[in-house]
């Protein structure tokens, strides 16, 4: 034991665990002061970039519950998710350019108006990303994950990774889907409308009215389908006898089994719903931001996970929760901290959290299992 | 039958050749030009332009009665767009063929190499399409180096002729976004400031981000918030798209501008619909020297010359109005001769600046309604 002055002094600092929290305190009020002034001095600017950030984190909801919902179950970070929601956005792509998906209801049955056969039609594209997505998820969770069900945690998560790179170069190759970014027309038209005191008006290329506040069609798209699917999954998970199950296992694998529940198929269907989920987040991000390649899922994937995290991974709300929080959190620190700095600001969330309260917002402390 | 035929035509191409060898040894009186361009390798196109744009600039030359009475011979060398490669060639047509004057190469990062070889060897070299500053200059002295040409634009110029073209459109205030990580943009965009506040413009707000970015809401809201004039974007088209396209729903009203990473079939005509870019040439301006060069590259060719062509026809033409100008085959004096030559090129108009870079008018070309035209060619 080393007993100068100095080394003690240090000793003792280093003991108080509290300076760490007071720091992380003042940054974090720091912030707030930032973003008060921020809203003082122009507040529609500051609810314009609040809508900007919802349009944002309802679509990192859609991948962040995969990543909660398949931890909740087998106690697994599936790393591959982010690339499960790439293959999604292409999926989706092909779909439209290639097999027209979106026209078939107008070709079927051509005495539709326009409006409901082009709903109609995005529906059936969004169902068969999500349906591609969720057999590719079966398919990897029956050769890459279930023969490691009792290996050590570490080797399921090891091989999550390298399922990752498998998807990204697998969807590179020519044959594939494409090394290249592809850009693409959206097959709809975007319209913008500026709220404002005086009423709601279309916006056509001129510049948006004083004290307006600006919504795109696509961000109606994004929030509209979202939460028609996180409804969805709450019903499956409250009110079905598969929800009541996937609980079940989720609580206690072993016991689950001994009351006949089929702990496998439970678990193949929980990476289903969760890499479906992603599969739509896929398509939104597409006609969101009219631009895919391979690695597009790596970025979102990861900030989804801090999301899931963030709001206590395993919990569904609390998914919710975290994924509109990161969305708010990048598109302010872009606004009034710094561009650059966004995605640093992002995953710093992810350290805070852990530092201060691990299982999240909404997490239960981890139980000792027998 | 096909066989003899094959036969017949193999014995023509060898005749062919050993006639082009006697050719070349026979005549003492020649002044050789060698033309380094990457045949072959990861951009065999941009070498075909380069080596068909400087072929034709050396046989009208010929045509009317050569260099200081001599007639031009072309040495062509595949460089591969490759150091080695280009080392090896440049080093074969000085030493075996006695070149004195080099063409060339296309791609920055052979040309550096070659040029330290020509630089050492006394051996003119002019690259028509290298961008990198460390091509003319020696990076580790900040001195130029004496035989060392280019005859494209640098980088950063873009920039100020953009600044100069958003001004002369009336445009007041400006907004610039940037990849911080990218030296190209960055370049580009320090350029476009410095000479947009010289001219009498304001830079009303400078957001930087980085190349993984899909999401420019936050940004984009600002830039509508600051109502800006003009956009100032001097990136890559993969990301001109994606915020071209989100430009438009966030009730952006500014003008965007860039620079020749826009030029890109790739480019999504929607998003960048009513935007401007500079570029190094356009085959639809209409000063007639650019008309008549276009004319008779498609009579030879039979296709439209690209930038690649172009510079490579405008270098060399700057090579041999040099060697004219010197009034003699010596590299020492046509050095010389090239750095004080003011010559009407169908790029524009060049003269070389302390650094041997060509100072010269670009073109700027529009978006609009789905077709990338013409707009105006601006000179410094």
């Amino acid at each position: 034991m080393n007993t100068s002055p100095a080394s003690s002094f240090l000793q003792k600092i280093i003991e108080r665990r509290w300076l760490g929290k007071v720091f992380l305190l003042l940054v974090t009020l720091l912030a707030a002061w930032q973003l008060v002034s921020a809203l003082q001095t122009n507040p529609l600017l500051f609810l314009q970039q609040i809508v900007n950030g919802l349009q944002l984190g309802f679509v990192y909801a859609l991948i962040a519950l995969g990543y909660t919902m398949v931890y909740g179950i087998v106690r697994l970070i599936n790393f591959a998710h982010g690339d499960v929601f790439m293959i999604g956005a292409f999926v989706s792509f092909y779909s439209v350019t290639r097999f027209q998906a979106h026209l078939w209801p107008k070709a079927l049955l051509p005495g539709l108006p326009d409006g409901v056969a082009i709903a109609i039609g995005a529906i059936i594209v969004i169902v068969i990303s999500m349906i591609s997505c969720a057999l590719l998820a079966i398919i990897i969770e029956r050769i890459a994950y279930k023969p490691l069900r009792n290996a050590p945690r570490i080797s399921a998560l090891i091989t999550a990774i390298g399922v990752s790179f498998f998807l990204e170069y697998f969807a590179a190759l020519q044959f594939v889907f494409t090394p290249n970014f592809i850009t693409y027309k959206r097959p709809i038209e975007v319209v913008t409308w500026a709220i404002s005191a005086n009423g709601i008006v279309p916006l056509r290329g001129n510049a948006p009215p004083e004290g307006s506040i600006l919504f795109s069609n696509i961000a109606l798209i994004i929030i509209l389908t979202s939460i028609a699917l996180l409804l969805g999954l709450q019903f499956i998970v409250r009110q079905t006898r598969i929800g009541k199950a996937m609980r079940a296992v989720a609580y206690d694998k072993q016991t689950a089994r001994l009351m006949g529940i089929n702990a496998d198929g439970i678990i193949s269907t929980t990476f289903a719903i969760g890499a479906a989920l992603a599969g739509a987040g896929g398509m939104l991000y597409a006609i969101a931001f009219s631009q895919i390649f391979f690695w597009m899922g790596i970025l979102p994937g990861l900030k989804s996970f801090v999301a899931a995290v963030l709001g206590g991974i395993g919990s569904i709300p609390g998914a919710f929760v975290g994924a509109l929080i990161m969305g708010q959190a990048e598109v302010l620190s872009a606004a009034y901290i710094s561009t650059p700095l966004r995605d640093a600001i992002a995953f710093s969330i992810l350290i805070i959290v852990l530092l201060v309260r691990p299982t999240g917002i909404f997490g239960e402390p981890e139980r000792e299992k027998a | 039958m096909s066989k003899r035929l094959f036969v017949v035509f193999s014995l023509l191409v060898v005749a062919s050749l050993v006639l082009t060898a006697c050719g070349g040894a026979a005549g003492g009186d020649k002044i050789k030009v060698a033309i380094l361009a990457p045949l072959s390798g990861p951009v065999p196109t941009f070498g075909v332009s380069t080596r068909d744009g400087a072929l034709l600039a050396i046989e009208e030359w010929n045509a009317k009665g050569g260099v200081l009475g001599k007639q031009i011979e072309a040495v062509v060398a595949d460089s591969q767009c490759t150091a080695d490669p280009a080392v090896n060639a440049a080093n074969k047509v000085i030493d075996q063929d006695g070149v004195k004057y080099i063409v060339g190469e296309v791609c920055s990062k052979a040309s550096i190499p070659v040029s330290e070889i020509a630089e050492a060897k006394g051996v003119v070299q002019i690259s028509p399409t290298s961008t990198n500053p460390a091509v003319t200059v020696d990076p580790n002295t900040g001195k130029t180096k004496q035989y060392i040409f280019r005859a494209c634009f640098i980088d950063p110029f873009q920039g100020l002729v953009m600044a100069k073209f958003a001004l002369g459109q009336g445009k007041k205030t400006a907004f610039i976004m940037y990849d911080k990580g990218n030296d190209y943009v960055l370049g580009l965009a320090e350029a476009f400031e410095k000479s947009f506040t010289e001219g009498g413009g304001t830079i009303v707000g400078k957001e930087a981000y980085t190349s993984q970015d899909t999401d420019f809401s936050a940004i984009l809201t600002k830039v509508a918030d600051s109502k800006a004039d003009v956009l100032f974007l001097p990136d890559y088209y993969n990301i001109v798209n994606l915020v071209g396209a989100q430009a438009k729903e966030r009730g952006v009203t500014a003008v965007m501008m860039g620079g020749d990473g826009w030029d890109s079939s790739d480019l999504d005509l929607t998003a960048a619909d009513g935007g401007f870019f500079s570029n190094h040439y356009s085959a639809e301006d209409t000063r007639p020297i650019v008309q008549d060069f276009v004319k008779r590259y498609e009579a030879k060719y039979g296709s439209k010359p690209d930038a690649l062509a172009t510079l490579a026809y405008d270098a060399t033409n700057l090579l041999l109005a040099a060697i004219e100008k010197a009034g003699a085959d010596d590299p020492a004096k046509v050095k010389d001769a090239l750095a004080a030559l003011q010559y009407d090129a169908v790029s524009g108009k060049i003269t070389f600046d302390a650094s041997h870079n060509p100072i010269k008018s670009a073109v700027v070309m529009q978006v609009k309604d789905g077709k990338v035209v013409f707009a105006e060619s601006v000179a410094p």
